[in-house]
Formats: C-alpha cells, sequence, structure tokens
C-alpha cells in the first residue's frame, strides 16, 4: 500500500498490518504528556487504575504552564499535585517555574518530539509536534493515565485530507494565515475525526516554527493530526535542539486521500478569524474599522521567537495606541531569552507593552489578560470561542503576529503593509 | 440499555469552553463541575435539566480542548446520554472513557425538538420520540467503545489488563 504520512507513522509503532483506514489498531507512543489542568486528572485515573509507576520515567512529560504561576490557591493546589506525582514517579521531564513555558513550545525547544513518533497529550494542541513529522493529537486525560501506564493506546486509522499549497508567499503573510485560510476553507468540522497533511512549494520554504503554527491549529478543522514531511530543516531544526539519528520522512507519491485541497497564496492578505469561530476567517482589509482593546502576542500558536521577531520588527519605533493593552508573552524562556539577547524586549516596552512571563495566561481566559464585557482582543493565539478569554460578551479576533504588532500601534485590525 | 427523559437541545459547534469553561477547571469533581454545565453558553443553562434529562447537540458537538472535565460536567449534571448530528473526535473517547453514552444521528437529529420526551433503546437502535410519535433508528456504537463502557470505562480497562 502506498502510504500516507499518519499511516506511515502509525505503521512503525504497530505490529498489526495496517490495511485500510478505519481500522482500530494499538501504537507504541513515543512521549506521554499532561499540564497543570490536565494531569491531574490523569493521575487521579491512574490510581484509580491501581497502577503504581508510568511504563518509562523518560517517556513522560508534565508541563505546569496554564495557571502558572500559580495564580490562585486552587491552581497551586493542582500544580502541588502534578509535583508530588512527577518526585514519586521520578519523571525526567517535569517542567516548572524558570524552565517552563507554553508546552508546545518547550517540547520541540528540548528535544523531546521528532519526526516519526507517536505523541499523546492531555492537550488538544499536542497535533502541533506535526510539523516536525509526528503523528502527535490530544487525548482525555483518562486515556492518557493509560497510556502512561501502559505506554501505548488504540487509534483509528485516520483517512488524510492533503493541502497543496502554492505559489510564493507575499511580504506580512505567513503559516498563520495559510492555516486560518484552510480552515475557512475546511469549516471547523472540516476535517473531522480526519489527519491533515499539508505539502507544496510554499510549504517546502516555510521555516520549521511556522510549520508548527500551522499544524497547532489542525484541530480547529476538527482535525487529528496536522502533518507535514520531515526535511532537511526539520532534521536541523532536531539536531540542533539535542537530538540524533531523526531521518526523513515523507508520504509515499500516490498514497490515497479521502479530499485534496489546493490553493495559490501569491495573491493573499493577511488572514484574520472573527468571532466567534476560528473558520471566521475574513482577509485583514475587510475588517480593518473593528477596533480593540487588547492586543495578545504569544501562545503555543505564535509566541515562538519567530513571532516575536516579526511583531518587533512592525512595531520598532512605533508606541502602542492610547486605551490598548498591548501583552507579550514569550512562549518559552529561550524564546524569551533570546528576544532580550537581540533588543526585542526593549522594542517592547519602548513601545509601550507589557511583557509576561511564559505561560498559556489569557489564551484560555486563565489570567494576565483577562476581558471584561463589550472588550475586543486580537491575538496570535488559536481560539476565538465565546467566552474563551474572558467574559461572555466579549469578542477575540485571530492573526498572525505582524498584524497583532501593527494593531498594536493603530488601535484597529491593521494590514502591517499600511503602518 | 434504556433511557427515558426531557431533551435539551444545543447548537452546532458546542465547544468545551461553552460546556464548562476554564475558570472553573479547577476541580475535578463531576457534582461541583455539573453545577457549572454550560456556564459557558448562558449563564444559569443548568437550572433548566433535571437527573435523567437527554442532551441534544448538532453538528460536531464538543469541539476544542481535550478537558476532560466536559462529559463529566455533563454527567455530573445528571444527562447520561447525548444524542448530536456529529462529535468532535477528542470529546468521543474522553466520553466513553468516562461513561458518558453519545449516540450519532446524522441528519435525523432534526427530529429532536427542545422538551420532547425520548424513550431509547440502545441494544435495538432505537429512539422514541413519545412526543411526536416518531421512531428514529440510529448507526449501532461501534463494539469497542460499547466494550468499554459496559466494563466500566477506560480505568477498569486497564485496571483488568494490568491484572492479566
Ligand atoms: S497557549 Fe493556549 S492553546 Fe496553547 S496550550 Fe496554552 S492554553 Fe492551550
Amino acid at each position: 500500500m502506498r502510504q500516507t504520512l499518519a499511516q506511515k507513522i502509525l505503521q512503525q509503532h504497530t505490529d498489526e498490518p495496517i490495511t485500510a483506514d478505519g481500522q482500530i489498531i494499538s501504537c507504541r507512543v513515543s512521549l506521554v504528556l499532561a499540564n497543570d489542568i490536565t494531569a491531574p486528572l490523569a493521575i487521579k485515573s491512574m490510581r484509580g487504575m491501581g497502577v503504581s509507576k508510568v511504563f518509562d520515567q523518560d517517556k513522560v512529560a508534565l508541563v505546569c504552564d496554564h495557571f502558572t504561576p500559580n495564580k490562585d490557591i486552587d491552581s497551586a493546589e493542582q500544580v502541588k499535585v502534578v509535583r508530588d506525582f512527577a518526585r514519586e514517579m521520578g519523571i525526567t521531564h517535569y517542567y516548572e517555574g524558570g524552565n517552563v513555558g507554553v508546552e508546545h513550545a518547550i517540547l520541540p525547544e528540548y528535544g523531546l518530539v521528532g519526526p516519526g513518533d507517536i505523541i499523546v497529550g492531555a492537550d488538544s494542541h499536542t497535533c502541533t509536534y506535526g510539523g516536525l513529522g509526528a503523528f502527535a493529537t490530544g487525548l482525555g486525560s483518562t486515556d492518557i493515565a493509560a497510556a502512561m501506564a501502559l505506554g501505548e493506546t488504540w487509534f483509528k486509522v485516520p483517512e488524510t485530507i492533503r493541502v497543496t499549497v502554492t505559489g510564493t508567499l507575499p511580504e506580512y503573510v505567513g503559516g498563520k494565515d495559510i492555516i486560518l485560510y484552510t480552515i475557512g476553507q475546511l469549516g471547523v468540522a472540516g476535517a473531522l475525526y480526519k489527519a491533515l497533511e499539508f505539502g507544496g512549494e510554499v510549504i517546502d520554504a516555510l521555516s520549521v516554527e511556522a510549520r508548527m503554527t500551522m499544524a497547532n491549529m489542525a484541530i480547529e478543522a476538527g482535525g487529528k493530526v496536522g502533518l507535514f514531511a520531515a526535511d532537511a530543516k526539520t532534521l536541523d531544526y532536531c539536531q540542533a535542539h539535542g537530538r540524533h539519528g531523526d531521518t526523513a520522512l515523507a508520504a509515499d507519491p500516490g498514497a490515497t486521500y479521502s479530499r485534496e485541497l489546493s490553493f495559490d497564496v501569491t495573491t493573499m492578505s493577511p488572514q484574520i478569524a472573527c468571532p466567534h469561530l476560528p473558520d471566521n476567517v475574513r482577509p485583514v482589509e475587510e475588517v480593518s474599522a473593528v477596533r480593540v482593546d487588547q492586543v495578545v502576542l504569544g501562545s503555543c500558536t505564535n509566541g515562538r521567537i519567530s513571532d516575536l521577531r516579526a511583531a518587533a520588527a512592525i512595531i520598532k519605533g512605533h508606541k502602542v495606541a492610547k486605551g490598548v493593552r498591548f501583552i507579550v508573552i514569550p512562549a518559552s524562556p529561550s524564546a524569551y531569552s533570546t528576544a532580550l539577547d537581540e533588543g526585542l524586549l526593549r522594542i517592547f516596552l519602548d513601545a509601550g507593552a507589557i511583557i509576561s512571563p511564559p505561560t498559556c495566561g489569557p489564551c484560555l481566559g486563565g489570567h494576565m489578560g483577562i476581558l471584561a464585557g463589550g472588550e475586543r482582543c486580537l491575538a496570535t493565539t488559536n481560539r476565538n470561542f465565546k467566552g474563551r478569554m474572558g467574559s461572555l460578551k466579549s469578542e477575540v479576533y485571530l492573526a498572525g503576529p505582524a498584524v497583532a504588532a501593527a494593531t498594536a500601534v493603530t488601535g484597529h485590525i491593521t494590514h502591517p503593509g499600511t503602518l | 440499555m434504556i433511557f427515558t427523559g426531557k431533551t435539551h437541545v444545543v447548537g452546532d459547534h458546542i465547544d468545551t469552553d461553552a460546556i464548562i469553561p476554564a475558570r472553573f477547571l479547577v476541580t475535578a469533581d463531576p457534582v461541583e463541575l455539573g453545577k457549572n454545565c454550560f456556564e459557558g453558553l448562558e449563564q444559569g443553562w443548568i437550572q433548566r435539566v433535571s437527573k435523567g434529562d437527554i442532551l441534544v447537540a448538532g453538528e460536531n458537538f464538543g469541539c476544542g480542548s481535550s478537558r476532560e472535565h466536559a462529559p463529566l460536567a455533563i454527567l455530573g449534571a445528571g444527562m447520561p446520554v447525548v444524542l448530536a448530528k456529529s462529535y468532535a473526535r477528542i470529546f468521543y473517547r474522553n466520553a466513553f472513557n468516562m461513561g458518558l453514552l453519545l449516540l450519532e444521528l446524522g441528519d435525523d437529529i432534526a427530529h429532536i425538538h427542545d422538551g420532547d420526551a425520548l424513550r431509547i433503546d440502545v441494544a435495538a437502535g432505537k429512539i422514541a420520540n413519545l412526543t411526536t410519535g416518531q421512531t428514529i433508528g440510529f448507526n449501532p456504537v461501534p463494539q469497542f467503545m460499547m466494550d468499554m463502557l459496559a466494563g466500566g470505562g477506560l480505568v477498569e480497562y486497564v485496571k483488568r489488563k494490568i491484572a492479566s
């Protein structure tokens, strides 16, 4: 059988021959992940299962990133549960404090995920690692407890939608715009139960970080995974982050896809997802009258160093508009420290931005920038569901980092080219 | 398995933030979570629910985060079964793992309205709408999922696997 990326990776982790999509198979996993919200439930489930140790102390990652630095007593108690568990189990990859950042930003940087891996995480944006050629997907806490105990989980082999991106990317248009456009085309349920596989000359030319931005939002089209071939760039990235022995990976030519979508980006504008669903996507020109109270640059979608650079390049020499809060949240300690070394933080501070420690923060309405009723925010995050960032009467618009910076300067949604 | 109860209808693409907003995720107790079920959809939504009522939703129900708190909140609110046009994938797994039964009705979901009284016979694959007199069939739940549910959810499944 000529295999899609999804079939190929799954086959490497199971002893059962994969003969068709829809088949239910049991797979060995490379890494199991949970965070400060989902780990406590997984731990409780694991105790309920009567399990006293994890399958491999080096293959479990616990990242306390959502409400940290702990925002209240309840979240502090939750982190304590995770911390105590990590100690008791001898978990190698436990992150809290100075080594913590948004889970999906730090795991690639710490070299814990790579091509051909199967990663399951108790977090829906686990699909981010598809940008490195990993079959990575979100599961609930109890599925994660089972995976922590057994080192395996079951999957239904997904059908694949192939997305081919052609042309050349215009200035100020990047991975976020391509994925928002794709979600706009597919709809939030367009890839339900399916894998997305991206390819084409534009994808080949994209940076690994931009591919992770795209893979991150596969779930926003309902997708199980968002997969990218692992090429020379991927292997360089993995090596630079301490991994050895990774090999290139691509779908077989002539593999069978359930649907193929192809578009040219040469004349694409920056894309904006309007309230209250990520598939409500319009070109920036159509929403430029929308005024905002807050702009958030960060998250597992666009809080990496390349995103901070893109935003700093736009805002340099400008000031944040009066009455607008511009919150900058480097997604990882390394992004924070590089931004410091490169003078990006100085640029943001001079412009009047607020800089937060690495955390999920306002992305899920946790802390560090909650919205009041009637307030509007433009964010580089991945979800604009009603009430996601605070009041049910607030609104969130999603965009890439360059638009975020331009919008912070003018106070209304702005094409960076017009600044 | 037979369920009888009154329906409460919600729309398409109801996400996990609508089912249980992140600010309530500081507990994993189903009863506590149940008190705030659908608080992200409408304040006080849960007041209308009596134990045993049936939740009815449109397309892509449960999209969004992987929080197991979502099916737990629905269970904790006293609703043991959900009918929808379709479900988001993670929510689908989570629900069965937690012991919440999901039935996928496709376009037939249009035959069920808010406040209808239903009798669901899972084994026979039939729903009797006692309000309209209509009978609706549904695709059987995959055997694998039914075994999981009948065996007491995933926790019990792993227990058995480790013991063997
Ligand atoms: S940054 Fe937002 S989307 Fe990403 S893991 Fe944190 S809460 Fe989830």
